[in-house]
């Protein structure tokens, strides 16, 4: 007999020493365009499903629609590739229905940002137990390169030819303003990076958003330049750090001053390892900084990358109470059917 | 022309022991429902056979004595008969003017009319828009009037056990409540006991309103105001022994639903978006309160589908609830739980649309929606509640077949039904059959569409069971395999696989049955859904005079029941009653070319009368 292991919270501990990112690969033929930022984030979350241990079959991959959202098939666990936009409110049920799950959430900036948006706010502040990654290529890749709602504005495609008159939404902004707990930002090329910023979501019990750049190819190539371009990424992102100074550049001379009274950063030097005293540490439970953080970008900053904002809350089903061995029986039935005024006609027992 | 001579039609003396109809309107403040389920729970107290009919009006504070704020709650008591809330009024109590403007239509001629002479004031009249008074004015002489100083005599009943003055006269409905139980010589009992609980921390109150409805009682007593003559006795009902309580069509669904769970043993997820009439489901299993019953209140209709697919797919009962608009949200998700072969319930308590339509109305108008609305080719069973006693039974099979079939069910109901309330005998819990959920699955071989050879469904495999890992989606899949599929032939076999588990579940329903009249002969009245208790009355009142006309209601729209080509075959017409333009009858006439379909259609928001079905079917018959 095949049960619903009823453990499932536990770490399988055996499992945890043996297991591969060949455990979480399917049969299936990766179809993404060669050089497509989307293979090296497979890669990165195989790796950390890995060695977190949690068995296949407690893990679930779901997806809404776009390249993006092809995610399940190449991964060894359970999926559920829905659809355009809606998979943050489909993970919320499987949640619930089964809060000890391992629950991924995959979307592009379409899926999450343009038809999801709705879903992914009230994911984010129902904090439900979920990691929600975004690869944001900035642009709609599947449906073959129409601009996107993280599209920069005058950007030139099959429906802006003459260039996008519209403002792009900053996803970790929006994040916060949803209530998010824990916002993360990381690049499909930072394969030394990316995959400390996805264990962190995925240890963290509660709604975990995490942008993730990731370049396409065909209709949008080089859209991050700062992540993309090696020699630019030192001097053009800051690396976070929970409790450290927020210190960048190839040759670590550079740091962020926020000031607190209007709510600004700047960069200020910081001299050969003499005092950073200028320099402000970088807290993630700290939500103004995180704000600050959020809008950091070219020219005048760098890029925040890393985890931006994380303040644990109780998740969605802790709240809710949900555990799925709950059942009514059929003498609790026999109750519910009674209650309020009941009257007997003939010798029937009086319920 | 006439088959059979046909006999006298019963007179209004003949049906001295017919059963009654009771209207009350006033005011949204006056307390109408109360007094309607107060009323409603005496009723069945006394034994009687009941439907009922709440008409409260879309404004949540109307100001008051508007016709628009006015509410209103109609019942009908008597014998076993009684399937309906009542075509024609036989007692109306109208407590101000609005409540008789917007209800007199509703009084049959020479019925007895009693109202609050108090209430009719210049203010009032003004506010309802009458230029003189009516009680006086002489335009009510085809009725039999009383108006009664309610408001004073209930003021002085009232005072004395130590209330104010407003507190006093708000029980001015439950004066007129002691009146009607003195007619219909009912017990007070309950109703004080009610009372007693429900105002437990100011007991003045209570007393106050029960001396309110002594007094009531006792100015029926001491004036001797009968009832109309034909309804001095109300029949008896005789109904099956056992144990009873008042269900209204929500209530069903609730309870059903809960069944299913306990039934099914999978814990039911309730997700559902606020809208009228559906969001009362919501709230009564909300109320459970999480024994086994969870509710999420969503974002949007779509993601309380898709929350509710994603419950499924994680092993619980996903349900979704909405009306009218909110179906027409769920139209993609709905593709998607066929696509992907899960369990779902989809409840849609029709009212009246387009567009916001009129919320609180009824309409059977969804059913090309149900049938029809998405896109592909996705065909679902729908299944149709015809009341409120079977919105129980419906949906606790609509969970029984999602689970057997693995696939989305549709139950229709509307908002007639929705807030209707009828006597329910409390089924035998323990002869309630399981719903059986396999998930004895082997990994051998396993893949997601791996099927049962007879149900057609697939295996039911969900997260954290070991080694069934697997993915589903929306893509075609392979038959063979689960894997995403683009090939010619296995999407004409998945297509036609899909379409074919239907032809199964039409296997496994009870072949199509004439419930009432001649099993062969003129007409076949054919309904669905809540017109269930006018067609069954006017049916069983024209074959009582002798005519061949033959009562068919449909629970299963889809798949329609066998044999149904056998009975349209023993009858010259088929007449269709529908509250829409014609939707079942178009639906059928697709399927049954040489039948002669008629319809009976009415869109008007309120449900038929039995006089409007018998006057169509008299034409028929002729
Ligand atoms: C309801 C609906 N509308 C539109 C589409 C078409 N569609 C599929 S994916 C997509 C956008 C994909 O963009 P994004 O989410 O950014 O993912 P990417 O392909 O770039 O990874 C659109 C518009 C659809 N599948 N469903
Ligand atoms: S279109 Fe762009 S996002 Fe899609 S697979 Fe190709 S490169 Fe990747």
């Amino acid at each position: 007999m095949n049960v619903i292991n009823p453990d499932l919270a536990a770490p399988d501990t055996d499992a945890a020493t043996e297991l591969t990112a060949r455990d979480f690969t399917t049969d299936q033929e990766v179809r993404w365009c060669p050089g497509c930022g989307d293979y090296a984030i497979l890669k990165a979350v195989r790796g950390v499903l890995a060695e977190a241990g949690r068995r296949p079959d407690d893990v679930v991959f779901i997806s809404g629609i776009g390249c993006a959202a092809r995610f399940p098939y190449y991964l060894a666990s359970y999926g559920f590739h829905t659809i355009h936009g809606r998979a943050p409110a489909v993970a919320t049920g499987v949640k619930m229905a089964n809060p000890d799950l391992d629950v991924w959430v995959v979307g592009g900036d379409g899926d999450f940002l343009s038809i999801g948006g709705n879903h992914l706010m009230h994911a984010l502040r129902r904090n439900v137990d979920l990691n929600l990654i975004m690869p944001n290529n900035a642009v709609y890749g599947l449906t073959k390169g129409q601009y996107s709602p993280a599209s920069a504005t005058g950007m030139r495609s099959p429906s802006s030819p003459a260039g996008s008159v519209e403002a792009p939404v900053n996803a970790a902004l929006l994040a916060l303003g949803a209530g998010a707990r824990f916002i993360a930002r990381s690049a499909d090329t930072l394969q030394d990076h990316l995959p400390g910023v996805l264990k962190a979501a995925q240890a963290n019990k509660g709604a975990s958003f995490v942008e993730i750049l990731q370049n396409c190819v065909v209709f949008n190539d080089g859209a991050f330049e700062a992540v993309r371009d090696k020699g630019l990424t030192a001097d053009r992102t800051l690396r976070l750090e929970h409790g450290q100074p927020m210190i960048f550049g190839k040759d670590r001379d550079k740091g962020i001053a926020v000031d607190w009274q209007t709510g600004t950063a700047r960069v200020v030097p910081v001299g050969d390892g003499g005092p950073v005293y200028d320099v402000t540490d970088h807290d993630q439970t700290n939500l103004a900084l995180a704000t600050i953080l959020a809008r950091m970008d070219a020219p005048d900053l760098p890029l925040a990358l890393g985890v931006l904002y994380h303040a644990p809350a109780d998740d969605f089903t802790v709240q809710r109470g949900d555990a799925p061995g709950r059942v009514i029986g059929r003498a609790d039935l026999t109750g519910l059917l009674a209650a309020g005024k009941t009257w007997t006609v003939g010798d029937a027992d009086v319920a | 022309m006439l088959d059979q001579p046909i006999a006298s039609r019963p007179s209004e003396t003949d049906a001295a022991q017919g059963p009654a109809v009771v209207r009350f309107a006033g005011d949204s403040g006056d307390g109408i429902q109360t007094l309607g389920s107060e009323f409603t729970k005496s009723s069945a107290l006394s034994g009687h056979g009941f439907m009922t009919f709440p008409d409260f009006p879309a404004e949540i504070r109307a100001p008051a004595g508007t016709t628009f704020g006015v509410s209103a709650f109609q019942i009908q008591i008597g014998g076993d008969r009684v399937k309906t809330h009542g075509d024609a009024v036989d007692v109306l109590v109208a407590l101000n003017p609005a409540a008789l403007k917007t209800n007199l239509a509703a009084l049959r001629p020479g019925g007895l009319l009693i109202a609050d002479r108090d209430a009719f004031a210049k203010r009032g009249l003004e506010k309802a828009g009458y230029a003189a008074n009516p009680l006086e004015d002489g335009s009510l002489d085809g009725f039999r009037l009383e108006a009664i100083e309610i408001s004073r005599l209930t003021r002085e009943a009232a005072l004395p056990e130590g209330v104010t003055k407003k507190e006093a006269e708000t029980a001015r409905n439950f004066w007129a409540l002691g009146l009607v139980y003195w007619m219909f010589s009912q017990d007070r009992a309950p109703t004080a006991a009610w009372l007693k609980s429900k105002f437990a921390k100011r007991p003045e109150i209570a007393a106050a309103n029960m001396a309110a409805m002594d007094a009531g009682h006792t100015y029926g007593d001491v004036t001797d105001m009968a009832p109309p003559p034909r309804l001095r006795v109300v029949t008896p009902s005789s109904p099956r022994p056992g144990t009873y309580r008042t269900l209204t069509g929500i209530d069903g669904m609730v309870l059903g639903l809960a069944a299913a769970s306990a039934l099914s043993g999978l814990r039911l997820h309730y997700c559902s978006y606020p809208i009228t009439p559906a969001s009362a489901i919501l709230h009564g299993l909300a109320k459970l309160g999480g024994d086994g019953v969870a509710t999420f209140q969503a974002e949007d209709e779509i993601a309380a589908a898709t929350a509710a697919i994603g419950a499924s797919f994680a092993g619980g009962l996903g349900v979704t609830g909405t009306s009218g608009p909110g179906m027409a949200l769920k139209a993609e998700a709905l593709g998607l739980a066929t696509a992907a072969e899960l369990p779902l319930i989809v409840i849609d308590v029709q009212r009246a649309g387009p567009s916001t339509g009129m919320p609180t109305k009824v309409e059977q108008a969804d059913l090309n929606l149900a049938l029809h609305g998405r896109h592909g080719e996705a065909p679902l069973p729908v299944f149709a509640a015809s009341g409120p006693g079977d919105s129980f039974e419906t949906v606790i099979e609509a969970a029984r077949t999602a689970v057997t079939y693995m696939t989305p069910v549709i139950v229709l109901s509307d908002a007639y039904t929705a807030n209707a309330a009828e006597p329910w005998r409390l089924p035998d819990v323990d002869a309630l059959a399981d719903i059986a959920v396999d998930r004895d699955i082997d990994p051998e071989g396993f893949h997601p569409f791996r099927r049962d050879a007879e149900t057609l469904s697939r295996s039911w495999a969900v997260p954290g069971m070991t080694g069934l890992a697997h993915r589903l989606g929306g893509i075609e899949r392979s038959s063979g395999s689960g894997h995403i599929s683009y090939d010619p032939d296995n999407h004409q076999e998945m297509t036609d696989l899909r379409a074919a588990k239907l032809t199964r579940i039409q296997a496994a329903l009870p072949p199509a049955k004439v419930t009432a009249g001649a099993d062969a002969g003129r007409v076949l009245a054919l309904g669905w859904g809540s017109t269930q208790g006018a067609l069954k009355t006017a049916v069983e009142d024209l074959a009582a005079e002798g005519h061949a006309v033959g009562h068919l209601h449909l629970r299963h729209l889809s798949p329609l029941p066998r044999g149904l080509a056998e009975i349209f075959a023993l009858y010259d017409r088929v007449v269709v009653a529908e509250l829409n333009s014609g939707q079942l009858r178009a639906h059928l006439q697709g399927l049954f070319p040489h039948v002669s379909f008629r319809g009976l259609n009415k869109i008007t928001g309120q449900p038929f009368t039995v006089a409007e079905i018998d006057a169509a079917l008299r034409e028929d018959l002729s």
